[in-house]
């Protein structure tokens, strides 16, 4: 509160008989008031680096998946993020559903990790949940690791044909985005 | 600082005590703007506009910095990303009207603080350097505001552009040479946004640092008083604070509630249509007009239409030139 070493003690600073001063109460209401609006201020200042509305506009996509062949996988670009969709196979499918939840990391089926009646369309982001990097294994050739899925390069994580991991450092499984089928063959992403 | 009469800063606690020897900062906020820094008792308002030129630069730089977030300098999507930032970015308009409109004011701020300097004499000794450096502040805030207003390049923006660097022109022998130089072409391009936009950025940055110059030789005498009589001892002045926070602070507060009625109320009062239309390079606008701001120099300009031994372009630039230079 105003302290003032000085000689004189204006009307205002004369202490009432309880010690409070009207100038006391001057102070926190003003000072509240600056707080409150330099807090309020913030708000938009924080806010701005939130996404726009142009980026959020881009945020769903409609994904043809009419030439993808069992065991095939694609990479799209979904919200400027790298995306996988796979036409499992039989195999894979039943590999998958062979594993005991006790064993994996982040317990999920392969029913969680898609939609019913599309149990063989596995849409994952591609984007390792350690920190970040591409994993491998959706085109030809590429290596798919021990568990059959996805290989990520950077710090060797390992994930299975429900691209759970399996091993390696990454905590999670590659996560699945909201979607859903507008028809047998495509689906709306977001 | 100033006066010997001055209260004298003594650490609180052992912490702050650790601090003034290592770091002395609370000590020289105690003695610039605490109680340790003795103001004239008798100030009127005209006094306050010191620290609000301060708040509005404070002002122009946070608002600059997010809008520089966003802002892309080339001249294919200059004008887009501006109105990317009014419609897409959260607060964008709020934070594109508050930099517009908050230029406007710095100049209102400024201009006042400037007749209070000329009307009471603050520019004479002891505070030469204290004027002089507030010239260079005011010199340097028309550069950072002119090249600012060439960046969302409107129509408006790109005939400023033009017709600011054709003033230079003006100049015998070497004025197409320094016109090319500033263009960094022979008209208003890429070239000229990229470098107008670097020293837009720059520029207040400089202001802030020539400020604090300005605010320390202010200190050394300290501040002048309505009367003209230099303070004698210490019954005629009072701590800085808490007397003249408060007095800013009231002020600050109108000042603030008057900026926010023009950026919530009437945004566009102060700017022009036309920049609201993309550059032309091929089309003048038929109303073409500075901002406000520099009016007074626009009509010096306007002035002289007849050549008298020098050609009357070159007149009006030197009469411009010369009515800022005749305030040293
Ligand atoms: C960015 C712009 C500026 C800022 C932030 C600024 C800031 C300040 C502050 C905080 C003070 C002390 C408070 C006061 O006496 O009002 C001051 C004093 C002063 N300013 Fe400025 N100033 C600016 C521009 C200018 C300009 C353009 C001029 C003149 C050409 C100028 C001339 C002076 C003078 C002469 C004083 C001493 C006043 C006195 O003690 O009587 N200032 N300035
Ligand atoms: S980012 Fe994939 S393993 Fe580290």
């Amino acid at each position: 509160m105003a302290t003032v070493q000085d000689t004189q003690t204006p009307a205002g600073d004369t202490p009432s008989e309880d010690g409070v001063r009207r100038r006391d109460f001057l102070n926190i209401a003003a000072v509240s008031v600056a707080g409150v609006g330099a807090g309020v201020t913030l708000l938009p200042l924080l806010n701005q680096m939130n996404p726009s509305a142009d980026v959020l506009a881009l945020s769903s996509i409609e994904v043809d998946l009419s030439a993808i062949e069992p065991g095939q996988a694609i990479k799209t670009i979904w919200r400027k993020q790298p995306l996988f969709v796979r036409n499992l196979t039989p195999a894979e499918i039943q590999q998958a559903n062979a594993v005991p939840l006790g064993d994996l990391r982040d317990p999920q089926t392969l029913a969680e990790r898609t939609v019913e009646g599309h149990e063989n369309w596995l849409i994952t982001l591609a984007v390792c949940t350690h920190l970040g990097c591409v994993p491998l294994g959706a085109a030809q050739g590429e290596n798919r690791g021990e568990f059959g899925g996805y290989f990520c390069p950077c710090h060797g994580s390992h994930y299975d044909t429900a691209a759970r991991i399996r091993k390696g450092p990454a905590p999670t499984n590659l996560e699945v985005p909201e979607y859903e089928f507008t028809s047998d063959t495509t689906v709306t992403i977001g | 600082m100033s006066f010997p009469w001055a209260a004298q800063y003594t650490p609180k606690n052992s912490f702050m005590k650790w601090m003034d020897e290592r770091l002395p900062l609370p000590r020289l906020v105690y003695n610039s703007v605490g109680a340790g820094y003795p103001v004239p008792r008798n100030l009127n308002y005209f006094w306050n506009f010191g620290v609000l030129a301060g708040v509005a630069l404070v002002i122009q730089i946070v608002t600059g910095i997010v809008l520089a977030m966003h802002f892309s300098a080339d001249t294919g999507v200059a004008f887009a990303s501006v109105e990317h930032i009014m419609r897409d970015v959260n607060s964008g308009w709020l934070m594109r009207y508050l930099h517009a409109n908050g230029a406007s004011f710095f100049f209102i701020v400024v201009y006042i603080h400037i007749f209070r300097g000329l009307y009471y004499g603050s520019y004479k000794p002891p505070r030469e350097m204290v004027w002089l450096l507030g010239l260079v502040i005011f010199l340097l805030m028309m550069a950072t505001a002119f090249m600012g207003y060439v960046l969302p390049w409107g129509q408006m923006s790109f005939w400023a552009a033009q017709v600011i660097t054709g003033l230079f022109e003006a100049i015998p022998l070497i004025g197409n040479p320094l016109k090319q130089w500033l263009l960094g072409g022979f008209a208003p391009d890429n070239a000229t946004l990229t470098r107008f936009y670097s020293l837009h950025y720059l520029l207040p940055f400089v202001i802030a640092g020539v400020v604090i110059l300005h605010i320390w030789s202010l200190h050394l005498p300290g501040s002048s008083n309505p009367t003209g009589i230099d303070v004698k001892g210490p019954q005629d002045t009072i701590p800085f604070h808490p007397y003249y926070t408060a007095k800013d602070g009231w002020t600050v507060g109108v000042f603030l509630i008057a900026l926010s009625i023009l950026v919530f109320f009437a945004p566009n009062f102060l700017g022009h249509p036309d920049n609201y239309i993309e550059a032309n390079p091929l089309s003048t606008p038929a109303h073409i007009v500075p901002e406000w701001y520099f009016w007074p120099f626009y009509a010096v300009l306007r002035a002289f239409t007849v050549d008298f031994i020098l050609p009357a372009k070159l007149w009006g630039v030197i009469a411009m030139f010369g009515s800022i230079i005749i305030l040293l």
